[in-house]
């Protein structure tokens, strides 16, 4: 049975597949009213993201499907002390396909051992989000039209942001990609990415400001710099406004340069960006669920 | 120096680095035999100084493989009608199976009940392993 609970799981074949697929729901979405009709997704959220959760429930709504799940673990069996494994051997009595969300990194995995249907992973802790990824894929590919030959920025939180690691993994597969990486000294890169993109020959470049690598920036990807990643206070009111975007430090981007963000923002973007016509953030929401389309059509193997 | 009779038929895991092999023993779960079982502590060796030596007086099946990431040193030969019929030492297996335990307080191994704890080989020269739950790298 094929789950999805990293990006790596998917070749980069199988990626331009689901673009291809997302780009024609995009298209002609009428064509896909019915393709999941009497299927069901599961949704089991053992732990709430109200936002993810409405993504992949909207998704099979639009492929004529059923949805069925939970929201909180606190709604489920799981507060009863019931096992991953004996939740998610029940729910594939009841539906096609689970989506899952679990605060334990690694447990969508048990999931995909023990089910008789596929598993999508929809955040697992700190560990891994890959539709997010696939989100931030089709943005870039709309945006730019194509994946090889860019650079890309990151901003903010790159030690602790898995939506980082995971993009840098999957922009890493395409060739001529650069990457800027922009952050605060405390949240760098950790050391065993910067030593894979080094094995790999990735040209990368480390750099605390923002206004530096903006004009070389063919996209930018911000993430949200948490009080809590700081040691002390003071560190974070020194260096939290060096990592938000203003209008200003938008002047010297390139003019087709997107700004990307996993949302939610807090005020690492300023809200007068929004009009900018760079700002993708809110397109990037639209394209995560039309890529949730593709991957359920995927993985139930509807044509 | 101590004699321990030759086996006509069994196991010799020898050259383990000397300290290690009570470790083995336990892995190996050789306390379950009914067969003669010897270990042999800081024997003398030409090439270590000191090592242990395990002899197992019966040709048994047992995860020779694993010991590769316990001593990556070690020797397996076995001895049928007296003579080394194999001899070997074992590589670092690609998997290890309810070897190792994930440290890492938020993987769902630290929480859900009798898993198999497996860990993979993801970097041979450096010996590296990681858990296949939250790709934590394995502490030894």
């Amino acid at each position: 049975m094929r789950s999805v609970l990293d990006i790596t799981d998917l070749s980069v074949e199988e990626i331009d597949g689901l673009i291809a697929t997302a780009n024609d729901i995009i298209a002609n979405p009428e064509k896909y009213w019915d393709k999941c009709k009497h299927k069901k997704l599961a949704t089991l959220f053992f732990e709430p993201s109200t936002r993810t959760r409405l993504s992949f429930e909207a998704a099979m709504h639009e492929l004529g499907g059923d949805v069925i799940g939970f929201s909180d673990a606190q709604n489920s069996s799981a507060s009863k002390g019931e096992s991953v494994s004996d939740t998610v051997r029940v729910v594939s009595c009841y539906a096609d396909i689970i989506a899952m969300r679990h605060p334990k990194e690694g447990a969508p995995r048990i999931a995909a051992m023990r089910a008789d249907v596929p598993i999508i992973n929809a955040g697992d802790g700190g560990h891994n989000h890959p539709t997010q990824t696939l989100a931030d894929l089709l943005t870039i590919y709309r945006e730019k039209g194509h994946f090889d030959n860019l650079t890309v920025g990151f901003c903010g939180d790159l030690k602790f942001g898995r939506t980082v690691h995971s993009l840098i993994h999957a922009m890493s597969r395409y060739s001529n990609v650069r990457f800027i990486l922009v952050s605060p000294e405390e949240l760098r890169l950790p050391g065993y990415m910067i030593q894979e993109m080094d094995k790999a020959g990735i040209e990368y470049e480390e750099t605390a400001s923002l206004e530096d690598a903006m004009p070389k920036l063919d996209i930018l990807y911000m993430t949200r710099v948490q009080k809590e990643r700081f040691f002390n206070e003071a560190d974070y009111i020194r260096l939290k406004d060096s990592y938000v975007l203003t209008p200003e430090k938008l002047k010297t981007a390139k003019p087709d340069m997107p700004v990307l963000h996993p949302l939610p923002r807090v005020n690492e973007i300023s809200v007068a960006v929004d009009d900018d016509p760079r700002a993708c953030y809110f397109k990037q929401v639209k394209n995560g669920k039309y890529m949730r389309m593709a991957l359920i059509l995927k993985l139930l193997g509807v044509e | 120096m101590m004699k321990i009779d030759a086996l006509t038929n069994g196991i010799v895991i020898d050259h383990i680095k000397s300290g290690k092999g009570m470790s083995l023993y336990k892995f190996l779960n050789l306390d379950a035999l009914d067969c003669s079982v010897a270990l042999i502590i800081n024997a003398q060796s030409p090439k270590f100084e000191k090592k242990d030596i395990i002899k197992i007086g019966e040709l048994l099946d047992l995860d020779f493989d694993a010991l590769g990431y316990i001593d990556p040193g070690v020797t397996v030969n076995i001895i049928e009608d007296g003579r080394v019929t194999k001899k070997y030492r074992p590589q670092l297996p690609e998997t290890l199976t309810n070897v190792l335990h994930c440290t890492n307080p938020r993987c769902i191994s630290s929480t859900e009940q009798e898993i198999p704890h497996i860990f993979k080989l993801t970097d041979r020269e450096k010996g590296e392993y990681r858990c296949i739950y939250c790709e934590s790298k394995a502490k030894s």
